[in-house]
């Protein structure tokens, strides 16, 4: 399983994504590599990625793509975010 | 004040001055534009941080506000980034970024690093700090510097590792 966590400019809030999935897919017992990238990268980073997750306000930039993407309102709930991923992945 | 697990964290430094609580900012630019002038007073970046940090928004909109009233200000690393930092901004006011979910916003964390390897663990770390839900609350509730290092443990001084001459 490889997931991607997008963001914006760089390295920067997918980090976030990245760390807090990866503990909430431990949590599940559901293993998967996940990496940070960016909008402008996605369409090669993201090309065999199962699920995408990004900001609501970034969906409209992420290109075409065969990932289920999964969209992540509170970057720190990870709740919602356990949730939004096993609905994904399970 | 030096926090005994100083060498553990990875978070970059948060100086006095680059806290600036209860300030009154009229729209996004400004509250974006207040954590640029602390993080320029603290000696992280140049002018030309803060509106790049600005021009983040203009083109990919509010997604930068992470969570329901917080927003991580922040650029790529460039030559205008001369030390890692953080700023921390309360506003009197909250006001809007333009996020479906997470508006408005009431704290602003900047966030200058020089490499992106560093941006990778830096904002790794703020996840530590945050996940805590009572950290944003007790941020905008924040009337000294204090109060918001309770919140946020990072280093004060932005050369630790240089010996005082």
């Amino acid at each position: 399983m490889k997931i991607v966590a997008i963001c914006g400019a760089g390295v920067g809030t997918s980090a976030i994504l990245k760390l807090n999935a990866e503990r909430v897919l431990d949590r599940l017992g559901i293993s998967a590599d996940v990496s940070a990238s960016d909008v402008a990268s996605v369409s090669t980073s993201g090309a065999d990625a199962q699920v995408i997750l990004t900001s609501p306000e970034l969906v409209s930039r992420i290109p075409k793509t065969n990932a289920d993407i999964v969209v992540i309102d509170n970057y720190f709930d990870t709740d919602e975010l356990e949730r939004k991923l096993e609905d994904a992945v399970g | 004040m030096r926090r005994d697990t100083l060498e553990h964290m990875s978070l970059p430094p948060l100086p006095d001055s680059a806290i600036d609580l209860g300030v009154h900012a009229s729209d996004w630019r400004a509250a974006v534009r207040f954590a640029g002038v602390a993080l320029r007073r603290s000696g992280a970046t140049r002018d030309s941080y803060t509106e790049r940090m600005i021009q983040v928004v203009d083109e990919f909109g509010a997604y930068i506000v992470i969570a329901p009233g917080l927003a991580l200000a922040h650029a790529r690393p460039g030559p205008d980034v001369l030390a890692d930092g953080l700023s921390v901004v309360t506003l009197a006011t909250p006001v809007t970024f333009g996020h479906p979910h997470n508006d408005p916003v009431s704290v602003v964390i900047g966030l200058a690093v020089s490499t992106p390897d560093a941006h990778v663990n830096s904002v790794a770390e703020l996840a530590n700090v945050f996940n805590d839900p009572q950290a944003i609350p007790a941020l905008a509730q924040a009337t000294s510097a204090d109060e918001v290092w309770r919140v946020i443990q990072a280093p004060t001084v932005s050369d630790d590792a240089e010996p005082v001459r």
